[in-house]
């Protein structure tokens, strides 16, 4: 079966007045449908941007070559009206912070009814009853009442929620969470979690989830690519990557996860180093100034991703 | 969208200084509009037995005469209703054109924008005083003319300031999340920008009216708005400074009208930038 999304050798580059600086390096990957996708990346390894080229949302100065194809047609480089015919319908997104994607002026229940009357061609009424039966299966609490507020009146936890329920108001082939949870507290942060995975079950829609957090994937995510300096490094099915990392980024990163019932450390493992200025010309590895295991053959060769289920673009990946 | 006109419309009502301020403003346009039919005296009716007459309740005149005997009353409230109208019409002028290119300039960006500032830039280069004595030139003279001369020249700054709002949340998350749900640049501009930048530019706009009712005096004066026997606030103001030691009333009536008029707009303006802020309360 053909997947639902599918990106092939993508490159996002912008141009500055003195130099192109490339933030995603030739990456290509595929979501099938129903299927969780987290992307996992440090801020700068250009993790949202392959999305927002796949959206159509890349600033002005941004210019993306490759291909993006959503059910079989490329949406890469589409106009505008063929865009909005997929865009929060059947391919929707929910960004970071709840706090500014929601439009302040606009009650919420406008807001929410507003994506159906576009998309859906349903009269004001039909949506607003609509809307409040999604506020229901967000689990938003007194869904009636909330429609008449506006977003400054919803704390954050809510807003997501409410964010969430405009992705899915049309029932979504991919919804696309651009770390979704980075901008509430802990405890809400696991409330979301468990509410994306509810909605998962319910409406069964497929789920690209974009985050630095590890922890926050780990129990969503059927499948976890790891990306390091715009380019994929590891790819591999969720319980594996945990079990058995094989590129050195990723078993550092799983190393600075700190454990609760392990012994206690005197200092938190950390990554030595910094990841590459996203300017900076890459020969070869772009994690081999920081890896343990780097070679000269780390610094002259560029690594490819190969391997079959568990993917890694290592020359001297960790034995699986 | 009705929900929020509804919205702003109850906060303002809540907030007494901008009712009270939307009264008086109501009140005058109440009383420019339908006063005359009251007043037994006309606006050009000589009277040559009171001259420079003082204010007096029980005389036919109540706020006195000018020095040809003209009814000040008559000539207030025929100067106060060509003042509103100038101001009012020039603003809206000016908030429709400024709101609808600086929206676009600001949204759209890019080399559009570009071309569309140069214009602004160019317009706003031409001398306003030729541009309206060229339009008097060709057009002859007429109140409309004032309006749309006026009006034609507000709207840059305007613009500007409506494009300056546009950029500055153009880049906002929210409008980001408007285009990734699927919607049109039409109505991203009408329906996610313009309302959230039309709080600055509706105290910019009230501000206009009384510089506008200033700009078409200085016109006026000049000879090339208002001219006689009609009359504005500017021109009795500046035929009452003439008068003002022998005959104070001259001046302080049409001035009294005016500071009125213009305090009560302001307020009234300040009140609808609250009105229309949702997180003000």
């Amino acid at each position: 079966m053909a997947p639902l999304l599918s990106i092939d050798d993508l490159t996002v580059s912008f141009s500055q007045p003195d130099r192109n600086i490339s933030a995603v390096r030739q990456v290509s990957l595929s979501v099938a449908a129903r299927e969780c996708v987290a992307i996992v990346g440090e801020s700068g390894s250009g993790k949202t941007q392959i999305f927002m080229a796949a959206m159509g949302l890349l600033a002005g100065n941004a210019t993306a070559q490759g291909s993006v194809r959503f059910e079989g047609g490329e949406i890469l480089g589409a106009p505008a009206p063929q865009l909005n015919r997929i865009r929060g319908s059947k391919l929707s997104m929910v960004f970071q912070d709840p706090m500014t994607s929601l439009t302040p002026h606009l009650k919420i229940g406008i807001q929410l009814a507003e994506v159906l009357v576009c998309h859906a061609g349903k009269s004001w009424s039909e949506a607003r009853i609509a809307a409040r039966r999604m506020l229901e299966r967000v689990r938003v609490p007194d869904p009636a009442r909330r429609l008449n507020q506006y977003p400054h009146e919803l704390s954050g936890g809510l807003r997501q929620r409410v964010t969430i329920g405009m992705s899915l108001l049309c029932g979504p082939q991919l919804v696309i969470a651009d770390e979704p949870t980075t901008a509430l507290d802990v405890t809400v942060q696991a409330q979301i979690i468990d509410l994306l995975r509810a909605m998962r079950e319910e409406v069964g829609m497929a789920l690209v989830l974009i985050s630095h957090d590890l922890g926050v994937v780990a129990g969503l995510a059927d499948r976890i690519l790891v990306m390091y300096a715009g380019r994929m490094v590891e790819s591999a099915d969720s319980a594996e990557l945990f079990r058995h990392p094989r590129h050195p980024y990723t078993a550092a990163l799983l190393k600075c996860i700190p454990n609760l019932s392990g012994p206690r450390l005197e200092r938190m493992p950390t990554l030595p180093g910094q990841p590459p200025q996203p300017g900076d010309p890459l020969e070869g590895c772009a994690f081999a100034p920081r890896c343990p295991r780097a070679a000269e053959r780390c610094r002259a060769e560029r690594p490819l991703l190969n391997g079959g289920a568990h993917r890694v673009a290592c020359h001297f990946p960790w034995s699986p | 969208m009705s929900g929020f006109i509804d919205d702003a419309a109850r906060r303002l009502r809540s907030n007494p200084g901008a009712m009270c301020a939307m009264f008086v403003v109501a009140g005058l346009v109440a009383l420019a509009l339908f006063g005359p039919w009251f007043n037994p005296n006309g606006s050009e009716t000589l009277d040559w037995l009171h001259v420079a007459a003082q204010p007096a309740l029980e005389s036919a005149h109540w706020f006195g005469t000018d020095r040809l005997g003209r009814d000040l009353f008559a000539r207030t409230l025929e100067g106060t209703r060509v003042s509103l109208a100038v101001g009012f019409f020039a603003s809206a002028v000016s908030l429709l054109v400024g709101i609808g290119y600086g929206a676009v300039a600001g949204y759209v960006g890019g080399r559009t924008d570009h071309v569309m500032m140069r214009v602004i830039e160019i317009l706003s280069g031409l001398p306003l005083i030729f541009f309206v004595i060229f339009l008097t030139v060709i057009l002859g003279r007429s109140e409309y003319l004032l309006f749309l001369s006026i009006g034609a020249v507000g709207w840059l700054t305007m613009a500007r300031i409506v494009r300056g709002q546009t950029l500055s949340i153009r880049r906002r998350e929210f409008i980001e999340a408007a285009v990734a749900s699927g919607a049109g640049t039409a109505r991203i501009i009408v329906k996610h920008v313009i309302p959230n930048v039309i709080g600055p530019v509706i105290v910019y706009a009230t501000l206009t009216v009384p510089q506008i009712i200033m700009f078409e005096s200085f016109l006026s004066f000049l000879g090339l708005g208002i001219q006689e026997p009609h009359a504005s606030l500017g021109t009795l103001i500046a035929e009452g400074a003439g008068e003002m030691e022998a005959a104070p009333w001259i001046l302080l009536v049409p001035g009294g009208f005016l500071a009125m008029l213009l305090l009560a707009l302001n307020i009234f303006g300040d009140g609808l930038r609250d009105a229309l802020d949702v997180k003000e309360r």
